[in-house]
């Protein structure tokens, strides 16, 4: 990793969660499925899925503005907002830009950056280096996924795993010592298509993946996926802490992406570490992709749970394939 | 052996009773494993005998004798 000039952190979050909820019950309704099948193989109750004719932005838009009311700050104030989703509501203008436009953040430079689930952590490592160099001087990062739009409701292996949400942090100079410690990004491409969301093109193969003609949905191979998760997870946290020389057990948190129960349980073990260093929300929402980790700290800190010089690793999996890890030092 | 060791991690995965895992006993049927159960014994197995079980081969195993022989057979 490149030394940084100056110390990057996370000064303020926010997230946001729409009203309606579904139920594993309430699935039954739509697929042959049942409560006890989705929780023992997910440890999923419940998600939140928005209006069909509300737009994904939208949450991203409240959960931007708690961020900023969080750190103190106005949207002038923003240099920088970088936004990951896997279901933008345009192609052109980015969801970012939307943002920019609803909140007034008339200073800020602003895009949308794709890495799935890891979008988060990818999206941090990109601002933190702008701030870091002296570029800009407060960014927002948002993790916006309304995935009820892109999953195939029809389809029993996919739809009962995903939720709406999204969540955000804003970036800014901290005291040296704190804030964003170490990163690590990886990808391979290669595996890429065991999760897809074709877009424009949809290939024979791709066809032959779905069980209905709906072809713009998400599909993933379930157990690779799974494989692939608990290793790169495990893996990708001992990274940012051989680096760091830290041991596992000075973490006072991890924030996973939070896909699947059992894929956090499995890595959490490979670690030696037990279940009370995680904020748990996939119960109640979901494999949220990249919103998960920003909605899951946000939470966390407003329960009170967070303080400063608490050490945590934020780590997580994805479609492309991607993955990464961010071992932080609280500041709050 | 073998055998024992298999058995060790079984009872460890599965939560199962080690006098329930015959060399015959389906996983699925037998043990009420599910298949990411499968999915977690098959990288318990990877990590336990250093070995890495191809997905084509991984989706043969359904009785305990199919891990054992595997084993047995590359390593």
């Amino acid at each position: 990793m490149i030394k940084s000039t100056k110390s990057v952190g996370i000064i303020g979050t926010g997230s946001f969660v729409p009203e309606k909820v579904l139920t594993n019950n309430d699935l039954e309704k739509l697929v042959d499925t049942s409560d006890e099948w989705i929780l023992k193989r997910t440890g999923i109750s419940e998600r939140r899925v928005l209006d069909d004719d509300t737009p994904n932005y939208t949450m991203g838009i409240e959960a931007a503005n708690r961020a900023l009311e969080d750190a103190g700050l106005k949207a002038e104030d923003i240099d920088l907002i970088i936004l990951s989703t896997e279901a933008p509501d345009y192609m052109s203008p980015s969801m970012a830009c939307i943002i920019q436009g609803a909140i007034g953040a008339v200073n800020a430079t602003a895009f949308d950056l794709n890495a799935a689930c890891t979008g988060f952590i990818y999206s941090l490592s990109v601002a933190q280096q702008f701030i870091a160099n002296g570029v800009y001087k407060h960014a927002l990062v948002i993790g916006c996924e309304g995935l009820s739009k892109i999953v195939d409701w029809e389809d029993r292996n996919t739809c009962i795993l995903f939720g709406d949400a999204a969540g955000a942090v804003v970036l800014g100079e901290v005291e040296e010592g704190y804030g964003i410690l170490d990163s690590f990004l990886g990808s391979n491409g290669a595996e890429g298509m065991n999760i897809t969301i074709p877009n424009l093109y949809v290939s024979e193969e791709e066809k032959e993946k779905r069980v209905n003609e709906k072809y713009n949905t998400l599909w993933m191979d379930g157990k690779e996926v799974f494989k692939f998760a608990v290793k790169a997870m495990s893996t990708a946290t001992m990274h940012v802490l051989d680096n760091l020389n830290m041991d596992i057990n000075e973490l006072d948190f991890i924030f996973p992406h939070q896909a699947n129960t059992r894929i956090i349980d499995g890595a959490i073990k490979k670690l030696g570490i037990t279940d009370d260093k995680i904020h748990y929300i996939i119960n109640k929402y979901g494999n949220i992709s990249s919103a998960s980790i920003p909605v899951a700290m946000d939470e966390a800190k407003r329960e009170g749970k967070l303080k400063k010089d608490d050490k945590m690793v934020l780590v997580a999996f994805g479609g492309g394939l991607t993955w990464g890890s961010m071992a932080v030092k609280w500041f709050k | 052996m073998v055998f024992d060791k298999v058995k060790k991690l079984i009872v460890e995965q599965l939560g199962v009773e080690e006098e329930d895992i015959t060399m015959e006993a389906s996983f699925i049927d037998d043990l009420g494993a599910d298949s990411l159960d499968i999915v977690e014994l098959i990288m318990a197995l990877e990590e336990e005998f250093g070995l890495e079980i191809p997905d084509n081969e991984a989706e043969k195993i359904t009785t305990v004798s199919d891990v054992v022989e595997y084993i047995k057979s590359n390593t």
